[in-house]
Order: C-alpha cells, then sequence, then structure tokens
C-alpha cells in the first residue's frame, strides 16, 4: 500500500516540478511549485516523521507560497508571458542536466548502503529536548543562531522593502 | 522508514529533483523564476537529509534536525529575496536578470 503511495507522490512531484521550471505564465509555475512542496510534505508523513511534515505545510505551503503570489501579483501581470530562454541553451543545459542525473545515479547504486531495518517514529518531545540541551550533542546553539538570523531577516526584509521611502524622507531633510 | 520502498528510490526522486531545479535556474530569466527554482534545490537536500538519517542511522537525530534548521534558512532567503525583488522593481520596472544592473540602495 504504502508503495503505490510512494509511487504516486514521486510521479506527482516530478511531473509538477518539470512544468513548473518549464511553464510560460508565472503564477501557474509558482501554483505548480505548491504542489511539489505538498508531495515532499506527503513523503514526510509516509516516512513517519509527521513534526517536519507539518512545519513544511506551514511554512511552505502556507507562507513562502503566499510570498510568492504576492510578489508576482505587485510585479506582473496575470497574463503575462515569460520570455523563454534559446532552444539551443535549453537543449544543451538538459543535457548537461541529464548527464548530471547519471553521473549522480550511477555513484548512488553502486554504493553498498548499510540499511537498518526499523519502523522507529520520531516524537516531537524527542526533537524538542534534543533541541534544547546544552550536553554534548545538543543543538542549543544552532537553535539560538536562526533566532536571531530570523530576527535579522525580518527588519532587513522591511527596511529593504521600504527602502526607497526611507531614502526619500532623509533627502528632504538634509 | 517507507515500507517496501528501497533508499535507493528515495535518492533517484531526489535527484531527479535537484537537477529539475539545476534546469531552471540556468534556463530561467526572471528573478521569480529563479527563486522558485532554488526552492526546488532545497527542497530535494532536506529529503536527502530526512531519508538518509531515518535509513542508515535510525537512533540519532542529526539529520532530521538540520532539515529543520534548513528549513528556516529557506524561509528567511526567500523573504529576504522576494523584498529585494519587490524594492528592485520599484527603482527599474522590470524582474528580469538582464535588466538588473544596479545593486545600489
Amino acid at each position: 500500500m504504502e508503495r503505490y503511495i510512494f509511487y504516486i507522490v514521486a510521479a506527482i512531484m516530478i511531473v509538477f516540478a518539470i512544468a513548473a521550471v518549464n511553464s510560460r505564465k508565472m503564477m501557474r509555475s509558482v501554483i505548480y511549485l505548491l504542489f511539489v512542496l505538498m508531495g515532499v510534505a506527503g513523503i514526510f508523513f509516509l516516512i513517519d516523521y509527521n513534526f517536519l511534515a507539518a512545519i513544511q505545510l506551514t511554512v511552505y505551503a502556507g507562507g513562502i507560497i503566499v510570498l510568492m503570489i504576492f510578489s508576482v501579483l505587485l510585479v506582473h501581470h496575470i497574463e503575462l508571458e515569460l520570455e523563454i530562454a534559446k532552444t539551443s541553451k535549453r537543449i544543451i543545459t538538459a543535457i548537461a542536466s541529464l548527464i548530471g542525473i547519471g553521473v549522480f545515479l550511477t555513484t548512488i547504486y553502486s554504493y553498498n548502503f548499510n540499511v537498518i531495518e526499523n519502523t522507529k517514529t520520531t516524537t516531537t518531545a524527542e526533537i524538542g529536548e534534543k533541541l534544547l540541551s546544552y550536553s554534548e550533542g545538543g543543538f542549543i546553539l544552532p537553535f539560538e543562531v536562526i533566532s536571531v538570523l530570523l530576527l535579522a531577516v525580518m527588519i532587513g526584509a522591511i527596511v529593504i522593502a521600504k527602502g526607497g521611502k526611507l531614502t526619500d524622507k532623509n533627502e528632504e531633510t538634509t | 522508514m517507507i515500507a517496501g520502498i528501497s533508499i535507493y528510490e528515495l535518492l533517484t526522486l531526489t535527484t531527479v529533483i535537484f537537477f529539475i531545479g539545476v534546469y531552471g535556474f540556468i534556463t530561467r530569466k526572471n528573478l521569480i523564476s529563479i527563486l522558485i527554482s532554488v526552492e526546488l534545490i532545497m527542497n530535494a537536500s532536506v529529503i536527502n537529509f530526512v531519508i538518509i538519517n531515518k535509513y542508515l542511522y535510525p537512533d540519532m537525530l542529526q539529520g532530521v534536525l538540520f532539515s529543520i534548521f534548513i528549513i528556516a534558512v529557506a524561509a528567511a532567503e526567500a523573504a529576504l529575496a522576494i523584498s529585494i525583488i519587490i524594492n528592485l522593481y520599484r527603482q527599474i520596472g522590470s524582474v528580469e536578470v538582464k535588466d538588473t544592473e544596479i545593486m545600489k540602495y
């Protein structure tokens, strides 16, 4: 059963990823990306890691996609067709990507992974304890660094997005 | 781990998505489309972290914790990139890569 669900989710992800990088309409491309991100969340659910699946759905599907739709609507007409790269460039890039996939897959399939059969689920309590533990192997330092980074990004995004007006006001006063 | 699915199939899936992202990154000429391709690449790497943790080292949590940090950094990056794009659109009226010649605040 899980096998078939995985294959369906994988097929959806690959098809919509190709559609997202090939669609000539900006808005559709963002929506195709939304399907890929939901497929990623589906993989996390299948692999028994519900916490990250929930984070993926809220942060990506709920946050980043809305932000992208917002910016697309601000900077584009909705029916505007994108200019596409030259056909020769597209073909060369596609061939290079296929060669890259070939190299990666031969490396992966020639390596013998030491897989441990298990059915462990990662509970949220375990993750929380590990994130806040300051003993050896704990993740309190990256956790704090990430929180400072998010604060800096929040302020930076506001300052950059308001940039024009702020400089205008400064020029008027001086 | 997923019953009946080997690690090779999952790694194949992430490899394909990663290279679709690379293809889009090179061929697209629009800043928002490039950001979409970067998101694809990031997501492929996040799945890789989680599945290698789950299949090879099920008793450890390093991979699953780093995936959370990657998602946080990706969200921060997307927010900053979109604010830069909006500011750029106000100044030069375009989000095409070839028109982007200034990055002066």
